[in-house]
């Protein structure tokens, strides 16, 4: 019982660890990506390459001053960054990181919990993000935040639905709810489910970049609209933990999309050097979340009825056909 | 029905262009210039902050005549003479106030000695209005003269005028 203790607190202080640098990173890349594609050079003061740029921001936040308005309503302010960090953090409980590896004769499994209903849970505990982003907007006692955090809830119904619907058929395919078996199952490549899925597939790209508010669908933020949204009012830490929440969100779906579509820490030479697999799974991971940052820099913002009409008309119809298609092909 | 299939029609035919472009931007070289770190080259033409001339033994050609403060448009040129050891006439006080000048080149034109010249430097920035009112020693060229960005261009100029050196 107790080593059980022991491990699990090591493989979450680790994963926690491990979590919040890659967020700070990945601000880093995405700033550079975006740079380069636009002719700039971005951060590059920071020491080498600017490689202690997110360090440098975590500092200039921590120590910058915490305003609070007056009209706010203080506990729910309070709160709301709490309410969107969380889920996002909470979300990598389940998910598989890597095959279970042998460390100093201990059988380690690289996942925090082999849940039976991993899916589900991944998507109850994501679906929790957008309180943090109402309660925010509705707290803050600014219109612009109260529009961001209306947009915001509207936009996260509207694709919640199809985000659920699209994973359906993977789950028909597979047989089961397990993550773990899941990426047991992807074992070759052509046994990934972005083959077998690929309609599938792009829906599901597409509700994540809905869910986790970005570029194209970022109207909860919308700079140039609502002067950032439901994150107007907040500053210092408050702030970063909005900004953390959003990294590990995108983080969470890129993880969850590595799972689901690419077979997870599968790779070369997992079966002989069992520790490779996390590896293949940061690979995934990052190739993910270039593809978050392409898109950012290559579509402008969509107008609020394209995004309903978009998320109703288009994606739900298509996640229906999806599921039709491939529980026919299962019955036959 | 209508909206579906020009949404797949924009996802799988026109997106992937856009996604193509940007790609292919991302290995393009930045025009951004890393500023302070690197410059961009300035024009061999370009008139920047002056240097007064020496000749080869380290005296100085300007020999306070006045006629650069005459032709400055600006009234930016303050200068007093004085007799230097050997008898010859220099300037004592050789002032040139920074916020006044135009950086038009004039004074270049005027000089009867070849002694003053607009560099390539264009950074003045400072904190009080005094530190802009550059003396002689700031504006004398280092002797012995470290490799300047102005011996080339100065060269030209004697060679085009036909100038040799008196202490040659």
């Amino acid at each position: 019982m107790l080593d059980i203790i022991i491990e699990s607190g090591i493989k979450v202080a680790l994963l926690i660890v491990v979590l919040l640098t890659a967020c700070a990173y990945a601000t880093w890349f995405e700033r550079k990506i975006v740079a380069y594609m636009q002719h700039r050079i971005g951060p590059s003061y920071a020491v080498p390459f600017g490689l202690l740029q997110p360090l440098a921001d975590g500092i200039k936040l921590a120590f910058k001053e915490d305003i609070v308005p007056d009209n706010v309503e203080r506990v729910t302010y309070a709160l709301a960054p709490v309410v969107s960090f969380v889920p996002a953090i909470l979300t990598w409980a389940v998910i598989p990181l890597g095959p279970t590896v042998d460390i100093f004769g201990h059988q380690v499994t690289l996942a925090l919990s082999d849940l039976n209903i991993g899916i589900l849970y991944v998507f109850a505990i994501t679906s929790l993000g957008v309180y943090g982003i109402v309660l925010a907007g509705w707290s803050s006692g600014s219109k612009y935040s109260l529009l961001g955090g209306i947009r915001s809830s509207a936009q996260m119904i509207s694709y919640e639905v199809s985000y659920g619907l699209t994973i359906i058929g993977v789950i028909l395919l597979a047989n089961t709810l397990s993550l773990q078996e899941l990426v047991a199952q992807q074992s070759s490549v052509l046994d990934w489910f972005v083959f077998r899925q690929p309609l599938g597939f792009i829906l599901f790209v597409v509700c994540g970049i809905a869910e986790t508010n970005r570029a194209p669908f970022d109207l909860a933020e919308a700079e140039s609209e609502l002067c950032a949204g439901f994150h107007t009012e907040y500053s210092s830490m408050r702030f970063s933990m909005f900004f953390i929440g959003e990294y590990a969100n995108m983080f969470a779906v890129a993880s969850v999309g590595t799972t689901l579509f690419f077979g997870g820490w599968q790779g070369p030479f997992v079966t002989t050097m069992p520790l490779i697999g996390l590896l293949w799974f940061a690979l995934k991971v990052v190739a993910f979340m270039f593809f978050y940052i392409w898109l950012r820099a290559t579509l402008p913002r969509f107008r609020y009825d394209q995004l309903m009409n978009f998320g109703w008309k288009v994606l739900l119809p298509l996640a229906l056909v999806n599921i039709m298609v491939t529980a026919a092909i299962v019955m036959l | 029905m209508k909206e579906i299939l020009i949404a797949l029609w924009n996802v799988v035919i026109m997106m992937p262009q856009g996604f193509y472009v940007t790609f292919k931007h991302l290995f393009r070289k930045p025009v951004t210039l890393d500023y302070p770190r690197k410059k961009n080259a300035m024009s061999p033409r370009y008139r920047g902050r002056h240097y007064l001339e020496r000749y080869d033994d380290g005296t100085e050609r300007c020999v306070c005549c006045g006629l650069c403060a005459a032709a400055c448009p600006a009234d930016a040129i303050y200068m007093e003479p004085e007799e230097a050891p050997g008898g010859e006439r220099r300037a004592r006080i050789y002032e040139i106030n920074m916020l006044r000048c135009i950086f038009c080149g004039y004074c270049e034109e005027a000089c009867p000695e070849e002694a003053i010249f607009l560099g390539q430097e264009y950074e003045f920035s400072d904190f009080t209005r005094n530190a802009f009112i550059w003396t002689k020693e700031q504006l004398l060229v280092t002797y012995p003269r470290k490799e300047n960005p102005l011996k080339r261009l100065y060269r030209r100029v004697r060679k085009v005028y036909g100038i040799t050196d008196r202490a040659a």
